[in-house]
């Protein structure tokens, strides 16, 4: 039986090169042995020819293997385990019957090998989590980070970059039993195997680290299996904070006892005086609103029915105080909710599309809604606007009136049904009633057209430019009676 | 006042800061240091934890107040203005060399800084921007970081902040308007809320496509927010709706329930109880049956319902619908399959594969999945079907898991 020598726990080249080799020379997996460089031979004293891997002469016709089978056993060869490479050498000479195998999750070589390389993988994180460096300062000041660190598995190499690519200016070294990687600012160079008394022994600010790890520790909430799954005590004798775990475990329970016995404690009376202060000094709230600004914050508080509930804030309207021209919508939209402004969404830039082809600045217009929170039902993670009921628009429409009894316009464009029932208390057809002037109170004249929404929501392309004509058509009418 | 030494500061003011359950360092833009003056570097990807504590909570970033003194004086919290608690307050100085010296050591992945209202709320938040741009700007500083927004604050400081955080986040603090507004006077429900709306949309224009002038990246890792759970009266079913609510409006990455823990020097406004733990890992666990495993907040409990604290969200619901079960694992679907309890969306993703080559047998599931006694009567296999077991009265009891006692160590 052949005896594999690798040239070291990690030589992957070596691996490779033999596996290829012994696949093409048609070498059961049963028939080898596989060993290390300085290993001492074969475990079981069995004679026979030792080849060194790199040797060994692939004289067959060449093959492939599937791709996440190279990666996977790129992690594998990693592992602690030796049995490691005769499971790969196994797989290997299975996939040339098995083209599937690695697709064959619940198969036992398969299986085990994902294991490994889980592992592998695993211990890698750890090691970017784990690794603790301690400063030592050289004779010209220069500042070098040691650490001494026990993978898991041989992962050493492999982490390296990560520790460069993070600490790029930094002169740091991770030394561990299999390997130890030095980083200059420029070059990472890997050496053989250190030992834990070429790393220092502290380091400063260690001790401001344990306080940091004591007091972020809430005794209250102890879950000590929690911890032990994620930070295995194997990491523990390398982490300086680690030896701070038997105390704060044994004092949890009596300082979360003393915490929930102390009776609740009375306020200081000068921080009772200044809340009261405070308290009577805060603005009187009183009811008529006398500005727009006042709207817009009166209708935050406004729980005139449910749709405040779910809504980021109420949308009140936006332009100049002294406009002639108004423009009612809906509700505010899923944008709108969020900005707090409204139009501002999709409905929005075809409403300032067809202001501009009606040649209407939109700043000179008042553009507000007949409810001013957002009314939607989610679906998934998505919110879908939800037309809101006459009970709603019945209820917000002291919030419009309020905008209306400030503003004065001389003309009120209701877009869609909901803004016409708002704006004439009572349903109105639109398709019915376009291009007309409907007398409102206050000298003001009501114009109805669609909702900018409908526009986008016609599905037949020539219907829908036909819609936006007349849209455009009533805004200019309304202008033309604002005029 | 006498002054205090750094480390007084440290134990005071991450003390303060460990009532936040978040300290993740996930997400973020991947970046690191090669060819910068400083440290730092951002995977992408999940994050690191560099540390667990007792209480099984990773230690990711340095998480710490910049100030514990607040004019605020919200019931649940330790730092209310009516507390007793020893005060402190870190120079920005102070923070971001404690920042960068626990950073080069390897102690953690970032900064996530909060802080109490002092003077106002703009200029808090002013201040915790002046942390992360020296952070930034001064020490090039590539690490991860996550500020706490305070709604308060002008809009234009969130977005300061937001263009130097990795993360933004700010806590809705508790499942009902209403609670907030007895237990938290200065607080506002709405404020929160007009705050989450423009992170949203803060970070929905930093990665909109195809735009010629592409805006710096705004809180590339999202914006997240904490509920307290069990200091108020909100029963499990309206906490999850309000969660529902708030990943769809804002988009948030996640929504962090925190059992409300027994805080030093407490005050009479707050429930003596505390939540049992598990009240929380139920509900991450309902949280994560929406957000992966296809679930709507309805099938998983009503809105005045409580989590069963015996059983996890999924088990229980399974136990609900028998109808839909036993699946054949060999034919079924794959959403019909993450609906399976113990069947995690890894190895259903595996079993997908393994089935188009060869039928599964209970054996095949038994290597892919952990324990195979709790999914067999939810099952069928190309050797093994449930019978009657599906319907068996006493299934519930088969398949509880018997109640797990506090480990001792």
């Amino acid at each position: 039986m052949p005896t594999i020598r690798l040239a070291s726990e990690t030589d992957v080249a070596g691996w490779r090169q033999a596996a290829r080799a012994l696949r093409a020379g048609q070498v059961a997996p049963e028939e080898t042995l596989w060993t290390v460089d300085g290993a001492g031979g074969d475990l079981f004293g069995e004679a026979g020819p030792i080849l060194p891997a790199g040797r060994l002469a692939a004289d067959g016709p060449a093959f492939t293997v599937p791709r996440d089978f190279v990666e996977l056993a790129d992690r594998v060869i990693l592992h602690r385990s030796d049995e490691r490479f005769v499971l790969l050498y196994r797989m290997l000479w299975r996939l040339a019957r098995e083209p599937h195998l690695m697709r064959l999750h619940s198969d036992p070589d398969v299986q085990k090998a994902q294991h490994f390389a889980r592992a592998v993988s695993q211990a890698a994180h750890k090691m970017k989590a784990f690794v603790r460096f301690r400063l030592v300062t050289g004779p010209d000041g220069e500042e070098y980070y040691v650490a001494w660190f026990e993978p898991a598995h041989r992962v050493a190499e492999v982490t390296a970059p990560f520790f460069a690519r993070r600490f790029a200016s930094m002169h740091f070294s991770i030394l561990t039993p299999d390997a130890c990687v030095h980083w200059d600012t420029q070059v990472l160079a890997v050496l053989p195997g250190a030992d834990p008394a070429d790393a220092p022994s502290e380091d400063s600010l260690e001790d401001y680290w344990r306080t940091y790890y004591a007091s972020i520790f809430n005794p209250a909430r102890l879950k000590v299996g929690a911890m032990m799954k994620e930070m295995p005590k194997r990491y523990w004798r390398n982490l300086p904070e680690a030896r701070l775990i038997p105390d704060l475990i044994a004092q949890a329970e009596a300082r979360t006892t003393t915490m929930v016995r102390q009776t609740p404690s009375t306020p200081s009376r000068r921080v009772v005086a200044a809340v009261h202060r405070t308290l009577r000094d805060a603005p009187f709230d009183g009811q008529g609103m006398r500005s727009l600004e006042e709207v817009q914050v009166a209708v935050q508080e406004c729980r005139r029915c449910d749709l405040h509930c779910d809504a980021t804030q109420g949308v009140t309207g936006e332009g100049p105080a002294q406009a002639r021209l108004m423009l009612v919508g809906e509700q505010p939209g899923d944008q709108e909710d969020l900005a707090g402004r409204p139009f501002v969404g999709p409905a929005g830039q075809m409403l300032d599309r067809a202001l501009i082809e009606a040649g209407i600045a939109r700043d000179r217009a008042f553009v507000t809604n007949a409810v001013k929170h957002f009314k939607h039902e989610l679906r998934g993670k998505r919110r879908i606007h939800q037309t809101p009921g006459a009970g709603e628009v019945t209820a917000c429409r002291w919030w419009l009136d309020a905008e209306r009894r400030l503003i004065r316009p001389r003309v009120i464009v209701a877009m869609g049904a909901t803004a016409a029932l708002s704006v004439f208390g009572k349903p109105v057809a639109i398709g019915a009633s376009r291009q007309q002037a409907l007398p409102l109170p206050n000298q003001a004249q009501g114009v109805v057209t669609y909702h900018p929404a409908y526009l986008l929501r016609l599905p037949d392309a020539q219907a829908a430019a036909k819609a936006y004509a007349a849209f455009v058509a009533d805004l200019k009418f309304a202008a033309g009676l604002a005029a | 006042m006498a002054t205090l030494d750094l480390k007084r500061k440290l134990a005071i003011l991450s003390d303060a800061a460990k009532y936040d359950a978040s300290c993740a360092s996930s997400g973020g833009t991947k970046r690191d240091s090669l060819g910068g003056k400083g440290v730092g570097s951002v995977d992408g990807g999940m994050g690191i934890c560099h540390a667990y504590a007792p209480d099984g909570r990773c230690i990711s970033l340095l998480k710490i107040l910049l100030t514990n003194f607040c004019v605020y004086d919200c019931a649940y919290c330790v730092n209310r203005v009516s507390s007793n608690t020893q005060r402190a307050r870190f120079s920005v100085d102070e923070v971001c060399d404690l920042t960068i010296g626990f950073y080069k050591r390897n102690y953690i992945e970032g900064l996530f800084l909060s802080s109490g209202i002092i003077r106002s709320a703009d200029y808090t938040m002013e201040e915790m921007v002046r942390v992360a741009r020296t952070l930034r700007e001064v020490h090039d500083f590539r690490g991860y970081i996550h500020l706490k927004v305070i709604p308060e604050a002008a809009p234009r400081l969130v977005n300061q902040a937001a263009l130097y955080a990795d993360r933004v986040s700010i806590n809705v603090e508790l499942p009902r308007d209403a609670s907030l507004a007895a237990l938290a006077p200065e607080k506002d429900a709405g404020g929160i809320r007009k705050a989450m709306g423009a992170v949203r949309l803060g970070v929905d224009a930093g990665q909109e496509k195809g735009r010629k002038a592409r805006p710096p990246k705004y809180a590339p890792a999202g914006q997240s927010t904490q509920m307290i759970v069990g200091a108020d009266d909100a029963p499990d079913g309206e906490i999850l709706k309000r969660s529902e609510r708030l990943y769809g409006a804002y988009k948030l990455k996640r929504v962090y329930y925190s059992a409300f823990s027994p805080i030093p020097d407490s005050t009479a406004r707050l429930p003596l109880a505390r939540p049992p733990l598990v009240r929380e890992h139920r509900l991450y666990q309902a949280d994560w049956l929406m957000r992966f495993y296809g679930f709507d907040r309805a099938e998983i409990i009503g809105e005045t319902e409580d989590l069963e604290l015996a059983i996890d969200p999924k088990l229980a619901w399974a136990l609900r619908n028998r109808g839909d079960f036993p699946l054949d694992l060999n034919t079924a679907e794959r959403e019909r399959m993450l609906r399976v309890p113990g069947l995690g969306v890894r190895s259903v993703d595996k079993m997908i594969e393994v089935r188009r080559f060869k039928a599964l047998r209970l054996e095949d599931v038994k290597r892919l999945t952990r324990g195979i006694e709790k999914l067999k009567p939810f099952i069928v296999t190309a050797d093994w079907t449930p019978g009657a077991l599906t319907d068996a009265a006493d299934l519930r009891e088969r398949v509880t898991p018997p109640p797990q006692q506090q480990s001792l160590f």
